[in-house]
């Protein structure tokens, strides 16, 4: 994302020998440290990145550093490892996304309605997207997963002793569903922010209109998909764009709930990214695939953004 | 590691005036950190904790002070105290020493003597892998909810393969032959991981494909195990009644083997001197203090004598009050420690010293990629020999770099 950014400033700062220059310069004085900034702490290590991905470059072998040109792309399109942490990541974002966003938007319409207790339950609702990421994995990991301990099995035990067997199945979630646990863990922390950005949404969305809808008759499942649905447009877009940006740079959860295993079942691009750094030592590698995650995370965000646009677009009236 | 932070400014620093500024970090931070600021020559510390694997590689590099000239000049530090295999293991290729030990440690197994006793079966002091997983059958709800034993099973080179090479080790088994051959898919190793795997999918813990040392130990001290094979620096955790539930209920044999007489692993925590160190003479001075006797005293009487960072030197076991504080496991770490040999720990001479790791800088990807299959494997998502077979290959690749 950081390099869609860089347009605007170049405009700016091209000579324009127009008698307001000085004038729009004043204007823009105050925000010009700012810019060099963000252009300092954003693309200076991107160029880096770029310099280091051309290396061959593994610090555990001093004095071993060579130019490898494109060596370092190559084994990036051409590692089988890599290629399972693409698709790892892709069904890991797409899931993680989609279902917060549906279970964010059925929160937030019923959060919507006026109830006794509504603050109280709005408050807890969001608590987990305050929680710290790792916290949460940690929580996830021991206090609900784990086959000895954990609730999940305590409350199968428990319903099975209630029914009058002897102990409940010892089901290993995370080994056995490696990829829905990551998910779900993920789902639980991110619906309260989908949720915040449609509740949003939801508020304001003109009384009239809904009113008016009633009153010619619509039902409410059809309010919903005809008026509501259209009018939160932009903020389902926002709230999918900026889940997948997130969700794609997922750490916390891999590293703590499954090391990125069994196998690589889990392993997704940042946390093999770690791996080739601080395990492999491989800067070069590292460089590229990092590069590599960055072009793709700006095509995908651009093409998501528009595909999701114009199927809004089709649908909304007029 | 924090205690020393706390006792230095009250006994170092007041007897010498140096001042010792510390940098705590996790062990994964740790290594991260200090190998980027070794490697790059940024100069940070003074003063570095790294491991037995990194010292031999980081030596081999030009990286470290050799430190064993300033242990010797030292007639109040005794050097001949250490413990050999430790000396052995922290020295580089040239035999001199360039990591001091500050704590060290073998592996051995742990048992639960009351649970073994109630259903009248003993535990060898040295223990077979097969009597160890017929006790394992045998233990297994023994009490409800109880398994037979707890191994580790979470990916990494320092987790699920530190105890899981000893097992190849003792199997016959090796990463590679003396000169660079691969051997990860050769039948001893295939024999050892198998053995390991359905040794744990039978009797071991559940969510053994997630279990590390700590999850273990957790298993252990709260009896939900019966049997636990791992670092013998487990053993001071769980004769801790504040912690664990089976404090004084713990009997400890040495680590179990197949063809090999012993089998347990060696770690040190050392203390290394980075050649950009600036204070080269005050640095000396910090570690053989805190590697000394003297050291040892002050925490055995500040802290209490369970935490002494024992497993470094022979004296450390003579020292009356340790004795009772280690009753039950003192004896058994040093002569596993002493028992453990890091330059022939199999049946065949190998490439490089070191009993659990290769000790290459590529063992640490080779090594974590390579536990990832296995650990698919504990989890029974695939076999132990499309885990290897993967590996192999991975190994071969290593291996073609130092074959000449």
């Amino acid at each position: 994302m950081t390099t869609l950014t860089k347009a605007p400033p170049v405009r700016t700062v091209r000579p324009a020998p127009m008698p307001s220059t000085r004038v729009r310069w004043l204007r823009r004085a105050p925000l010009l440290p700012a810019l060099i900034f963000t252009i300092v702490v954003t693309q200076i290590p991107f160029l880096v990145t770029l310099v280091i991905s051309s290396l061959n470059w593994n610090i555990l072998h001093p004095g071993d550093r060579s130019f490898a040109g494109l060596s370092n792309y190559q084994f990036v399109f051409t590692d089988a490892r890599l290629r399972a942490a693409v698709i790892n990541t892709v069904t890991m974002t797409a899931s993680v996304v989609i279902l917060s966003v549906l279970i964010g938007l059925g929160l937030a319409v019923l959060l919507d309605r006026r109830f006794p207790g509504r603050g109280l339950a709005r408050t807890l609702l969001i608590a987990p997207f305050l929680v710290m990421p790792v916290a949460s994995a940690l929580l996830w990991k021991h206090a609900l997963y784990n086959p000895a301990y954990g609730l999940f099995n305590g409350v199968l035990n428990a319903l099975w002793q209630a029914f009058g067997a002897d102990h409940g199945p010892t089901i290993d979630w995370v080994s056995d569903r490696p990829m829905m646990a990551v998910v779900a863990a993920l789902v639980w922390q991110w619906t309260p922010f989908m949720m915040l950005i449609l509740l949003a949404g939801l508020s304001t969305q003109p009384p009239d209109v809904l009113e008016a809808a009633k009153i010619d008759g619509a039902r409410a499942l059809q309010t919903f998909r005809f008026v509501t649905v259209p009018h939160l447009r932009q903020y389902l877009e926002l709230s999918v764009l900026l889940g997948s940006i997130y969700v794609l740079q997922t750490f916390d959860a891999v590293f703590t709930i499954t090391q990125g295993g069994p196998g690589t079942a889990t392993t997704n691009l940042p946390y093999e990214i770690y791996l080739t750094t601080f395990r492999k030592y491989e800067y070069g590698q590292a460089a590229a695939a990092g590069v590599v995650v960055v072009i793709g995370t700006i095509i995908v965000a651009t093409f998501a953004l528009r595909v999701v646009s114009s199927l809004f677009s089709k649908e909304s009236p007029r | 590691m924090t205690d020393i932070e706390k006792l230095t400014a009250d006994t170092f620093t007041k007897d010498t005036g140096i001042k010792v500024n510390y940098t705590v970090l996790p062990e994964n931070e740790l290594r991260d950190k200090v190998t980027q600021d070794v490697a790059t020559k940024a100069g940070q510390y003074d003063v570095a904790t790294v491991g037995m694997y990194e010292v031999p590689i980081w030596a081999k590099n030009g990286w470290l002070h050799e430190l064993g000239s300033y242990a010797t000049a030292d007639p109040n530090f005794d050097y001949d105290d250490l413990l050999k295999p430790m000396v052995t293991g922290l020295s580089g290729d040239d035999g001199k020493l360039y990591g001091m030990p500050f704590y060290g440690e073998s592996s051995f197994l742990m048992y639960r003597k009351d649970v073994l006793s109630a259903k009248g079966l003993t535990m060898p002091e040295r223990p077979t892998w097969q009597q160890v997983a017929d006790l394992a059958a045998k233990l297994d709800g023994a009490e409800p909810g109880m398994k037979g034993i707890c191994l580790r099973g979470l990916p990494g080179w320092g987790e699920v393969f530190a105890p899981l090479t000893t097992v190849v080790n003792t199997f016959g088994g090796t990463w590679f032959t003396k000169d660079w051959q691969a051997q990860v898919n050769s039948p001893e190793f295939t024999q050892a991981v198998k053995f390991y795997v359905d040794l744990l999918r039978a009797h071991g813990e559940p969510g053994a494909a997630q279990a590390g040392f700590t999850e273990c130990l957790n298993s252990m001290s709260q009896g939900k195990v019966a049997m636990w094979y791992d670092a013998t620096s487990g053993a001071g955790s769980l004769e801790d009644p504040n912690v664990s539930k089976v404090a004084g209920k713990v009997g400890y044999a040495y680590a179990p083997v197949a063809k090999t007489k012993s089998s347990g692993w060696l770690w040190a925590w050392a203390w290394a001197m980075p050649k950009t160190t600036q204070k080269a003479d005050a640095a000396a001075k910090f570690i053989l203090w805190a590697s000394g006797k003297d050291y040892e005293k002050v925490v055995g009487q500040k802290l209490g004598w369970s935490r002494v960072p024992a497993g470094k030197r022979a004296s450390t076991y003579q020292i009356p009050e340790y004795q009772q504080a280690a009753a039950a496991f003192g004896d058994v770490t040093l002569k596993a420690i002493q028992e453990a040999d890091p330059t022939n720990p199999g049946t065949q001479p190998r490439p490089t010293v070191g009993i659990q790791f290769v000790t290459i800088p590529e063992f640490a990807d080779l090594g974590t990629k390579v536990s990832q299959e296995v650990s698919a494997a504990i989890a029974g998502k695939n076999s132990v020999e499309k885990a290897l077979a993967d590996g192999q290959a991975l190994a071969e690749q290593v291996a073609k770099k130092y074959a000449k």
